[in-house]
């Protein structure tokens, strides 16, 4: 089973990671990724560049509204995420506790990964989303 | 959405939760035990008495911060608790008590340890998990006893996981592990990494042994399937942390190349209603691209770190060949032939001479093929398998010797076991009209 942990900050927190040293970030991290690449769950991660150069656009109006960075309004900003392939939420949840992260306003969130065999496969759409997997060796 | 706030806590605390804990940490508690102790056996009884005592415990004060830690104070705990019993006896147990006992793991309460990353040597751990899967799968012990004593110390499953994924009862993997315990015990096995030119052919075994569970589950047709693909993957995880472990080693490579090439396929493999679908007619769109793409990574792997590839590996580019093409026709026989032949000479046996053959028909047509197949029969191989028969009816069929076929399909209907596989092998038979 795959899950995704997605890290959630609020922008306070957020703001206070810039006080911290950047290697220190990337030590902790690293030492946090290398072990679950050493217990072979780990199938993806990213890291998403700072929410002070993000856009938000947003539908509650039409036409949608943009808005250069999402500062303001949110309370909460994605920060990044990690793939895993184990086999139950718990031990998902096992990992994102070991995640380097404390503080108020910090989260990680765990959703499973929706596999493409479990949405209908004679709809046309899902055929081609396939066709594209196919292709490029997407999860 | 009404449940939105409620927070999950059954998530956080119940059984489930320790048991994924322990499948986190087992095999670095394990490991860690057995080097302090330096017994293999004891540490394997400390590790699973200190999970009996989180199972009671946890669920009623919560997860411990640092759950690992916690795990192993009460198993080293429990190991002073042993060797204070027998420090009378034994001279060598009371100095080991005594080093045991610095930094307050000897005192009664279990809290949060002073320093739990002191308790991991991280220049070691690895060492220690590499040790374990070579006792857990030392060859004095049954294939059997090596597959549930990986499982459990290893893979972090408990019996009763064991035993659901082998269909059996969970005294029996209590009893095999128990005996396996006793042997190795008996035979006074050492918990070290093998020396030298010993450790190529334990390797081996490890290989084996993760082969097997592979195996164990991705060829159950049952009703209990799900559990057992769990098993693939476990198998699968295993093996990566073992290429992690042992990085120079091609065959490791090779065979986790050849499990995420096989597992890749295994959306495609049964049909909605349960019925087995032959490679050739497996919708290939429905193959794990990911799986692939990591398989394919770590046949390359294997062929950067070797002098050519080990059988595993070779299987595993033979898996490669069928993973990267479209179709069956569009399959590069000629080199899946190469491939086959390559095997033959590393790992000789019927089975793979008559995939050999096979090959050979797909790549020059059934009469090229033929010849070995009747070699293989004159020899009496396989005599009780409807592999060769069904093969060779399918020879038949395809040179128009409708007669031969059906008598040849005829006796593989006969021998075969599995019920699902006779129903494709009448199926090929109506087909001959």
């Amino acid at each position: 089973m795959k899950y995704m942990l997605i890290m959630r900050a609020s922008d306070e927190a957020y703001a206070s990671f810039q006080d911290v040293d950047f290697d220190t970030i990337l030590e902790t991290m690293g030492r946090f990724n290398d072990e679950m690449i050493s217990a072979g769950v780990l199938v993806a991660a990213e890291g998403l560049d700072d929410a002070s150069t993000g856009v938000v656009v947003d539908y509650s109006s039409t036409p949608p509204v943009v808005t250069d960075g999402p500062y303001g309004e949110t309370k909460e900003l994605f920060g990044g995420f990690w793939i895993l392939d184990v086999a139950s939420k718990e031990e998902a949840v096992e990992w994102a506790k070991r995640a380097p992260m404390a503080g108020p306003g910090i989260k990680t969130e765990i959703r499973r990964v929706a596999s493409i065999d479990e949405f209908p496969q004679e709809n046309e759409w899902i055929q081609k989303e396939r066709a594209w997997r196919v292709k490029t060796g997407q999860l | 959405m009404a449940g939105e706030d409620r927070p999950a806590l059954s998530t956080g605390t119940g059984r489930q939760a320790v048991e994924a804990v322990w499948r986190i940490e087992s095999a670095r508690i394990v490991g860690t035990l057995a080097r302090f102790t330096g017994d293999f056996t004891l540490a394997e009884d400390l590790a699973q008495e200190a999970f009996a005592e989180a199972l009671v415990t946890w669920p009623r004060d919560g997860v411990p911060r640092n759950p690992a830690g916690w795990l192993l104070t009460v198993g080293r705990r429990r190991a002073i608790d042993t060797f204070r019993r027998g420090a009378a006896l034994d001279e060598r147990y009371a100095a080991l008590a005594r080093d045991l006992g610095e930094g307050g793991a000897a005192s009664g309460q279990v809290g949060e340890p002073p320093d739990a990353e002191l308790l991991w040597d991280p220049d070691r751990v690895d060492d220690d998990v590499l040790a374990l899967m070579f006792i857990a799968c030392h060859p004095l012990l049954s294939a059997e006893a090596q597959v549930a004593l990986t499982l459990r110390v290893v893979g972090g499953l408990t019996s009763d996981e064991i035993a659901r994924a082998f269909l059996v009862p969970t005294a029996t993997v209590q009893a095999r592990i128990t005996r396996a315990k006793k042997t190795l015990a008996a035979a006074q096995v050492a918990f070290e990494l093998p020396p030298g030119d010993e450790r190529r052919t334990r390797l081996a075994s490890v290989l084996s042994v993760l082969y097997l569970i592979f195996t164990e589950g991705s060829s159950a047709t049952s009703g209990a399937e799900w559990i057992r693909v769990d098993l693939a993957h476990e198998a699968i995880r295993l093996t990566r942390v073992l290429a992690r472990m042992a990085p120079g080693e091609p065959e490791v490579h090779g065979l986790l190349a050849l499990l995420e090439l096989t597992a890749a396929r295994f959306p495609a493999r049964v049909r909605d209603d349960g019925e087995p679908v032959l490679l050739e007619e497996q919708d290939r769109r429905r193959w794990d691209r990911a799986a692939i793409r990591r398989g394919r990574a770590a046949l390359a792997e294997a062929g950067r770190v070797g002098r050519g590839l080990g059988a595993y590996g070779v299987q595993a580019a033979v898996a490669e060949c069928h993973a990267v093409a479209p179709s069956v026709d569009e399959t590069d026989w000629e080199r899946v032939v190469l491939l086959y032949e390559a095997l033959c000479r590393l790992t000789p046996s019927p089975v793979v001479q008559l995939n050999h053959a096979v090959a050979l028909s797909m790549a020059r047509g059934p009469a090229a093929a033929l010849p070995l197949v009747d070699e293989l029969a004159a020899a009496g191989a396989l005599s009780g398998s409807h592999l060769l028969p069904s093969v060779r009816g399918e020879l038949l069929s395809r040179l128009g010797r409708t007669e031969e076929a059906r008598r040849a399909l005829q006796r593989a209907v006969e021998l075969c076991g599995n019920d699902r596989e006779r129903g494709v092998l009448r199926r090929k038979l109506a087909a001959l009209g």
